[in-house]
């Protein structure tokens, strides 16, 4: 049986009719039809769909939307403002740290939460807070070199 | 990758949460931080009739000290007991082996109780909760009742609940003074479930002798275990690199059958879970001589 929810997605009220089933992850892709969070394992392995849930980093593809029903939700499209990159994502461009780029946007929503917690993480740090995250292209040196680029960086 | 269709049931009180789980008996599961369970129904290894979710239960995140104990309900998320004041100086034991669990986002949603309820053998709580001897408060339509940690794990992914039951609480005992704890685990890749991992807590008294030790493993059995074997090696001697070594070996050799997979051995389980015991009981000792 479906259920009427609404959740507010980067800013803007999303409402929906959906089966319980329907994890967060699909509710953004299909019905929000945002599709920059990607989904690779669905079992909560690779971190490609972390998204922000009441400004903490969450893998959506583990919670359902109608859990999320009522909560504030950002993801990887709420980052660029005006048609400007977010400093995380010029830093990506300019670090090398994205080729196929399918895991970018969880790794870019993880960096977000991290330097939101941690504004000026170590090396060592950055490594933890992305160690939910799984990278098949860059051997992560990139990764980590755009995010200590930003680090200590004003918002 | 899709979960099966399932009844979906969001209570907004325990009582209610417990009504519906009674109602609906083997049928239902409880849903709390959803880290291990959504994975298993993503998967299809699960396919529950009805999930109760806890989540909009208000009054279950607590983490509180109590009575010498640390209190945890069953909605408190890993990230906020990781982060908790009174955890630090209570029970650190709990927030160190929060950090060896998933990544923080898995610990954002994850809870402490949950992970219990859920009692994988290769977990780090639920061997916390048997090293130190945790209460486990459950709540059914029956009443209350608390349960012994030793007792509440009963095999692989199988505890002390019966059908319309919910772990309410994990009451932790706080750790008492001169006393060193370690958590120790060797897992493939950081966050990972532990191949083979020991806990351990060690009391000293005026003498330097272990007034109290406390020795269990995980990912070794289909269960937490106590390792009373290593235990009696050191009970009232000084702890010194000899009876660690001692004690460590007779953890290796009270292991009866580990558990031999694609990732790990029996012997190598068997091996890894003497090192690690032993790595275990000399960072014990060393914090509780440096606690005065």
């Amino acid at each position: 049986m479906k259920r009427a929810i609404a959740l507010t997605i980067n800013g803007v009220r999303v409402e929906a009719e959906v089966e319980p089933r329907k994890t967060l992850a699909d509710f953004i892709r299909e019905d929000a039809e945002l599709t920059g969070t990607k989904l690779g394992c669905e079992h909560g392995v690779c971190g490609a769909c972390t998204v922000l849930l009441n400004g903490e980093a969450v893998r959506s593809c583990l919670i359902f939307a109608v859990q999320a029903d009522g909560a504030e939700i950002m993801t990887v499209e709420g980052l660029a403002q005006n048609g400007q990159f977010h400093k995380l994502q010029q830093a990506f461009w300019e670090n090398h740290a994205l080729q196929c780029g399918f895991c970018t946007p969880g790794f870019l929503m993880s960096s977000y939460a991290l330097l939101q917690e941690n504004p000026n993480p170590t090396e060592d740090e950055i490594r933890e807070g992305l160690s939910g995250n799984i990278c098949r292209c860059t051997g992560y040196q990139g990764i980590v070199a755009a995010v200590k680029s930003v680090a200590g960086s004003a918002e | 990758m899709k979960p099966p269709s399932f009844e979906y049931f969001a209570p907004t009180t325990l009582d209610e949460a417990v009504a519906l789980l009674a109602q609906h008996g083997d049928e239902a599961k409880v849903l709390a931080g959803g880290q291990s369970l959504v994975p298993m129904l993503n998967l299809r290894l699960a396919r529950p009739a009805a999930l109760v979710d806890l989540n909009r239960v208000t009054g279950l995140d607590y983490v509180r000290a109590e009575n010498g104990h640390v209190v945890i309900g069953a909605l408190a998320r890993q990230r906020a007991v990781e982060r908790s004041a009174d955890v630090a100086a209570r029970q650190p034991l709990i927030a160190a082996a929060i950090r060896l669990i998933g990544h923080p986002a898995v610990r954002n949603r994850g809870t402490v109780v949950g992970s219990l309820a859920h009692a994988d053998p290769a977990a780090e709580l639920p061997a916390v909760a048997v090293a130190l001897g945790a209460e486990m408060v459950v709540t059914g339509p029956n009443g209350e009742r608390v349960v012994a940690a030793d007792d509440f794990f009963v095999s692989y992914l199988t505890v002390d609940l019966a059908p319309g039951e919910v772990l309410k609480e994990a009451r932790f005992p706080a750790l008492p003074p001169r006393t060193g704890w370690s958590i120790v685990e060797v897992a493939r890749r950081f966050g990972d479930f532990a191949l083979a991992g020991a806990v351990a807590t060690l009391t000293l008294d005026d003498q330097g002798a272990a007034s109290d030790v406390r020795v269990a493993l995980f990912g070794v059995a289909d269960r937490p275990v106590r390792v009373p074997e290593a235990e009696q090696v050191l009970r009232g001697e000084r702890p010194d690199d000899d009876r660690i070594a001692a004690a460590a070996e007779a953890a290796r050799a009270a292991l009866v059958d580990p558990p031999s997979d694609v990732h790990a051995s029996a012997a190598y389980r068997r091996h890894v879970a003497g090192v690690l015991v032993g790595r275990a009981l000399r960072e014990a000792r060393e914090r509780a001589q440096a606690s005065g």
